[in-house]
């Protein structure tokens, strides 16, 4: 760096690039989340006025039981996975993971079917419901390697039963249910960053394209898909 | 976190009403802590989930072990035994990925199953009876002796010793020493074998063979889990706990608990025709799962599926006080803002 460099250096604050960096591809980055993600987009103190439904609590809700999963299931990888089952505390531990993924479902199936009836996939927010969907279904995947990963009599039921539905598509060859080290390995890694990347994109998305409109009612020609 | 003020926006609400939908929303706005509203969420559902643990708890039965099964139920045990040894077994004749012995589930003419192939090989006779007794054989020559006799004896002669000995097991009943006896037969080594191995398996020595690895550590239960599936023992097990398939299966738990509620679809499918009889079932009911959980993500693009939003009115629900501000507004006009 040249001492011209230096004396034309601008406001480090400055998102735009200074003259001559416009192609560099660290310019080009920044560029472009400032423009998709400006700070009022991504932290907004002001929604519509017609978000005003205690539907819109639920996808909120659905985020705040994800971190009490993460946070219940990093106290029991701390510990082991023998740990739950010996002791009193991670017994309550693990209880607390439990009813955290129960609540999860119960919130993010509200969440889901709320905003499939509000087609909330209008006005270019497909990408926010796919990425919602699959957050879902892939959910199903981490709680379900959790739920055979216990070491107990439930694991032991539920894995030999699942084995042939996995086994028929052809995919039990890779994915062994049976194979504890594997699934507590799906369970507290992949999966979790997974699902934890499908959310961060999907909030990312509900930032960027803002809250769905309503349907407009009264002689609509609006195309729900459009 | 909001409050009910409503602040005017750069346009009013009618003209906001018509922006194109991909449009930023520039009419009136309302205050909306997002962080606030964050941080509650997850302080109020931690407490949730904590009140709910400290009541309920969590289920946490112990695992059923071989050893267990072979003291509860030794006639059950060596009746599992044997259909291992003849290919009769739920494993033995499983097919992919397991062994060659089955074709595995088709959907038509497909089987996923046959194409991707073996790729956790079992071998049932070597891997749940013969391997077992071979390392007992080095300690117990006696069981070296019927381990001898029963692999020098052709593969007819092992039938017929096999056959015999079906026949005559379900006569067999626990002593009062607790040792399970067989009427003889002309079954050759077989009561010799099965015996050595029920002796295995009451030690616990046979949960710890089929958990090992060549490795020392050892997470795979692939082999214990599949020799427990094949017994009557853990199917009971599962069933006095409400649990087998044609209870709802894999989506209950033990106790009263909620279990996997999520999955009551896929399980319904198992509870319905053609599927509650059918063969290929599993395969079956993951293509319906499959096909809907790609409706479900394409719902976007999906003409029909797409517009029933529109039709239900759930969403005037939702939006009622908007509505009902845009009806006003239009009696109404807020002052400054152009005649319709």
């Amino acid at each position: 760096m040249t001492q011209t460099d230096l004396e034309v250096k601008k406001d480090p604050n400055d998102a735009a690039p200074q003259p001559g960096d416009e192609r560099m591809w660290t310019a080009r980055v920044r560029g472009a989340a400032v423009r998709a993600f400006p700070p009022g987009k991504l932290l907004p103190d002001r929604q519509p006025s017609y978000v005003a439904s205690w539907i819109y609590i639920f996808g909120v809700l659905t985020v705040a039981a994800f971190v009490v999963i993460l946070a219940s299931g990093v106290v029991l990888v701390v510990r082991g996975p023998s740990w739950w089952h010996i002791s009193k505390i991670g017994l309550y531990f693990n209880s607390i993971h439990l009813w955290a993924v129960e609540l999860f479902f119960f919130f993010m199936v509200i969440h889901l079917w709320g905003k499939f009836f509000m087609a909330a996939w209008r006005g270019r927010r497909r990408a926010t419901w796919i990425t919602g969907v699959v957050s879902f279904l892939v959910s199903v995947g981490a709680a379900f390697t959790g739920y055979i990963s216990q070491q107990n009599f439930d694991s032991q039921w539920i894995a030999t039963q699942a084995k042939d539905g996995i086994n028929s598509t052809g995919v039990g060859a890779v994915f062994n249910v049976l194979d504890f080290g594997q699934m507590l390995l799906w369970h507290v890694l992949l999966l979790p960053v997974v699902v934890a990347t499908l959310v961060g994109v999907h909030v990312l998305l509900v930032r960027r394209r803002g809250v769905v409109h309503p349907l407009p009612v009264r002689g609509t020609t609006v195309d729900p898909g459009s | 976190m909001h409050d009910d003020e409503i602040h005017p926006g750069s346009i009013t609400l009618t003209e906001a009403a018509a922006l194109p939908e991909d449009a930023d929303w520039t009419g009136p706005t309302i205050r909306y802590d997002l962080v606030k509203e964050v941080t509650v969420a997850v302080v109020v559902v931690a407490m949730l989930a904590m009140v709910l643990a400290l009541f309920f708890g969590s289920p946490d039965d112990a695992p059923v072990t071989i050893r267990q099964w072979s003291n509860a139920k030794p006639g059950d045990f060596l009746a599992t035994a044997l259909s291992e040894l003849d290919g009769s077994s739920g494993s033995a004749g499983y097919g992919p990925p397991y062994n060659t012995a089955g074709t595995g589930q088709e959907l038509g003419p497909v089987s996923a199953q046959q194409i991707v192939g073996v790729h956790i090989p079992l071998d049932t006779v070597n891997d749940f009876i013969l391997a077992p007794l071979r390392q007992q054989a080095a300690s117990t020559p006696a069981v070296g002796v019927v381990l001898a006799q029963w692999s020098a004896a052709s593969s007819d002669q092992q039938t017929t010793w096999m056959t015999n000995y079906g026949d005559a097991l379900p006569k067999g009943n626990q002593t009062g020493t607790g040792a399970f006896s067989v009427p003889p037969a002309d079954d050759g080594p077989l009561p010799g074998l099965l015996s050595a191995l029920l002796t295995l398996a009451d030690s616990g020595a046979l949960d710890a063979d089929l958990t090992s690895s060549p490795n020392f550590y050892g997470t795979d239960y692939t082999k214990p889990l599949l020799f427990l599936s094949d017994s009557g023992y853990l199917a009971d097990k599962g069933k006095a706990q409400n649990l087998s398939g044609s209870q709802w299966g894999m989506m209950n738990e033990t106790g009263s608990y909620p279990g996997q509620a999520w999955l009551w679809l896929y399980t319904m499918w198992y509870q319905i025709p053609p599927m509650k009889t059918s063969h290929n079932a599993d395969v079956e009911v993951w293509a319906i799962m499959m096909g809907f959980s790609l409706l479900l993500v394409f719902v976007p693009f999906i003409p029909g599926l797409r517009d029933i939003p529109r039709f239900v009115p759930v969403y005037r629900l939702v939006w009622q006080d908007h509505y009902r501000r845009l009806a006003a507004e239009r009696v109404t006009p807020p002052a400054g803002s152009p005649p319709d």
